[in-house]
């Protein structure tokens, strides 16, 4: 199973593997949510939604749905 | 006069680049609107070395060139269009250090416009405490522009930046990075047809979905010959794009930027440790909100009562001292009673603006609207809802605006929908001095007073309607949702008294000048309406009653007299024709008057029955006392009772009384099927439950 994301643990590492869907806005792309970049969550709401990370040196919030479709390698 | 050299101001949000504008121009600066819409336009005049002059224009802050909300795209406008007035001899891209990569990426394009462009790197104070370090002439040379490190906090670096401007002739205009090379065959042909242009300016012409009718015809027709065949190929050229220019900055700091990630301080996630937890994230949350609506009720409450007296007072002064005539009547009966329901408003608007603008400069924004968003969602409103339903609390107009940067159409609608429903300050002066009247100046169990209570009770009931409203549109509104929701957390800053005073200060400023056009225009015209009669029951009044009532004299034929004047005026006759239709909630014709003309703006209510009640009244009275004083003429007991009261205070909780409001709704929804649905469905939902009110009390 492909893990993304949605997936990770408070405080887990990954690296954003493939950008593939289409539903991904650009503007996420352009704050550096970019294949090869680090990301790391750092806190979540209740229900895991929206998802505090910081992705390439950048801290921003996104729902778990778009979490749910960048693919990642944990490290 | 020399000519000034144009200076756009481009960066970020939250890069501080507001306060370099506040640092440029002092308080040379003035804030309007870009011609037809309502994004805020923000410009000033800034004196550079040797006698030259800049004018510096603070475009809305954005990420990046691709727009995807109405500010951005103002920014490509006038970026791409080398006619348009606003169009800059250079620009300075403002960025902070500790998110200079992501920043950079605007630079790029910035650059690739072909337009002088000097890089300032905001918040250099904090380079020691998060371990930065820079290699300037090395980024110089890679990004081919000069830097400019300042701190907008510590006053430090502009100078620099300022004689940066002042050469602006000698940067350089060519791109540092090739980034349209990932589709070589498409860009050559471009580049075929178009060889005098610039080619990325030709890719934001064919990629934004911008009005581009401004800009030079030859360019504006490309589009049916490059258009790209589908979304995602659009799509995927775009992240190409962005991928390249992000090589090529990782390779520019790798070299130029040095950090020592352990002399970080960890104050972000200290602080977001708690302010984002999952419960006292939400307790501190709520409490400050009390703390905020405590200033605006408690505090707020003293300078308002000295404005209150001071208008009686000026009114009373000013009929003593000029002689006595229609134009003075005008004056102490119109105009004075109609400016003071307004400047009342001061205190409780700085407030507000005060503490939004705090919470927006601090960074504690961005983390309310991750707390709030999952609950939000349930009834069909985002996270971002939360900063215009706290806005809309001052005033609905700049709360819509705030609506902005919602990512979904459904949700940005939906608010804009339901934010009037917020208490807004407007209809404050209503609900105090209503509350004042039929509610009784007692504490509950010696703490709380049962009048804070009711207005207490009152924002509750505006807050619970929004979101109800919220969840019904939410339900009966069939449209595609897209739910993308991206938000930068920014780190913590301490909010610059600088910035918050010129906030505070603009924002009240403009309301009070757009209110008060509206006022004193209505106060006008009431007063006419209640000065002048159609009849001679009007103009032969004094007669007509002296001959009805011989048995009285002095004031009381005086009081008898001005009555029944109003009464056979022009208000007077409409008053009577709406009169069947507010009777069954309560209210007299001159309340009826009063509700009529606050669908003009609220706050006229106040003003209005000030104008009503003053004319003819000798003795200059706080409105509150005058009001206290109206008898019921079928009952003989007080007109404003508790049935009445409540009735009226559900009325103004409901109705879309604000003409400003739906202007606004008007332009941010384009058209006026959104304004008319919010129109006739509040002020129904108004009507009845003032009805059902004053039935059942």
């Amino acid at each position: 199973m492909k893990t993304t994301i949605a997936d990770l643990k408070l405080g887990e590492r990954a690296c954003i593997k493939e950008i593939t869907s289409d539903a991904i806005p650009l503007k996420l792309l352009e704050m550096g949510c970019l294949p090869g970049n680090e990301v790391q969550l750092l806190q979540t709401a209740p229900f895991q939604c929206p998802m505090y990370l910081r992705i390439n040196g950048s801290h921003l919030a996104i729902r778990k749905e778009i979490a749910a479709q960048i693919e990642v390698q944990r490290i | 006069m020399a000519k000034q050299i144009k200076v756009s101001l481009i960066g970020n949000p939250n890069t501080g680049k507001t306060s370099v504008f506040n640092l440029l121009t002092g308080l040379n600066q003035q804030v309007g609107n870009y011609p037809g819409i309502t994004v805020e336009k923000k410009e000033g005049v800034c004196k550079l070395p040797r006698g030259v002059k800049a004018h510096i224009l603070d475009l809305p802050g954005t990420y990046s060139l691709n727009a995807s909300s109405l500010d951005e795209n103002v920014v490509v406008e006038i970026l791409l269009n080398s006619k348009d007035k606003d169009y800059p001899d250079v620009a300075v891209v403002v960025s902070d250090i500790e998110n200079l990569k992501r920043n950079l990426l605007l630079f790029t394009q910035i650059k690739d416009l072909g337009i002088p462009t000097i890089l300032a790197i905001n918040m250099a104070d904090r380079m020691q405490r998060r371990g930065i370090s820079l290699d300037i002439p090395l980024l110089e040379s890679q990004l081919h522009t000069k830097i400019a490190l300042i701190s907008a906090r510590k006053n430090q670096g502009i100078d620099l930046l300022k004689e940066l401007i002042y050469d602006y002739k000698k940067l350089s205009v060519t791109p540092c990075v090739d980034a349209l090379s990932f589709a070589p065959e498409y860009f050559d042909r471009l580049k075929k047809v178009f060889p005098t242009q610039s080619i990325y300016k030709l890719w934001l012409v064919i990629t934004q979905d911008v009005n581009f009718r401004k800009v030079d015809k030859k360019i504006a027709d490309i589009k049916p010959d490059f258009e790209l065949k589908s979304d995602s190929e659009l799509k995927r050229y775009q992240q190409k794009e962005t991928i390249k220019r992000y090589q090529f900055i990782n390779k520019a700091l790798d070299e130029g930027m040095q950090v020592d990630q352990s002399a970080a301080t960890g104050l972000r996630e200290r602080l977001d440790r708690v302010l984002t937890h999952k419960v006292w994230g939400y307790v501190i949350f709520f409490a400050i909100l009390l703390v905020i609506f405590q200033a605006i009720y408690d505090w707020a409450s003293y300078p308002m009562d000295w404005i209150d007296e001071g208008f009686a007072w000026l009114s009373e002064t000013v009929k003593q001292v000029l002689p006595a005539g229609p134009f003075v009547d005008l004056i102490t009966d119109g105009i004075i009673p109609g400016l003071g329901g307004v400047v009342i408003f001061i205190p409780q608007i700085a407030f507000l603006f005060f503490f939004i603008s705090i919470l927006e400069e601090s960074g504690y924004m961005s983390r309310v609207v991750f707390l709030m968003d999952r609950v939000m969602r349930r009834f069909g409103l985002s996270g971002k809802s939360v900063v215009p339903l706290i806005s809309g609390t001052a005033c609905a107009i700049p709360a819509v605006m705030a609506t902005r940067n919602i990512e979904s159409w459904k949700e940005r609608l939906i608010t804009i929908l339901v934010v009037p429903f917020t208490t807004c300050s407007a209809r404050l002066p209503v609900y105090l001095i209503i509350i004042a009247l039929v509610i009784p100046d007692k504490t509950l169990g010696g703490i709380f007073g049962y009048q804070s209570l009711v207005l207490m009770a009152l924002y509750f009931l505006g807050f619970i309607t929004a979101v109800g409203a919220a969840w019904i549109l939410h339900k009966l509104l069939k449209m595609p949702n897209k739910t993308y929701f991206v938000i930068e957390m920014p780190g913590y800053k301490m909010p610059l008294f600088k910035n918050v005073a010129i906030n505070v200060f603009e924002k009240t400023k403009s309301f009070i000048v757009d209110a008060g056009k509206i006022i004193l225009a209505i106060s006008i015209i009431l007063w006419a309406l209640a000065s002048f009669g159609p009849t001679d029951q009007f103009t032969d009044a004094e007669e007509i009653v002296a001959q009805a009532n011989p048995e009285l004299s002095g004031e009381a034929l005086d009081q008898k007299i001005a009555s029944h004047k109003l009464e056979y005026s022009f208000i007077g006759y409409a008053g009577k024709a709406i009169a069947p239709i507010v009777a069954p909630l309560g209210y007299d014709w001159k309340i009826g008057i009063g509700v009529i003309t606050s669908f003009a703006a609220r706050e006229v209510f106040v003003g209005t029955l000030a104008t009503i009640y003053s004319v003819g009244s000798d003795e200059e009275e706080t409105i509150k006392n005058r009001m206290a004083a109206e008898i019921n003429p079928t009952t003989g007991a007080p007109l404003f009772n508790f049935a009445t009261g409540i009735s009226l205070l559900l009325f103004y909780a409901f109705a879309m009384q604000c003409v400003s409001t739906l202007a606004i709704v008007k332009r941010e929804t384009n058209g006026w099927k959104w304004p008319i649905i919010q129109l006739v469905s509040m002020s129904v939902l108004a009507y009845v439950a003032a009805l059902i009110a004053y039935q059942l009390l």
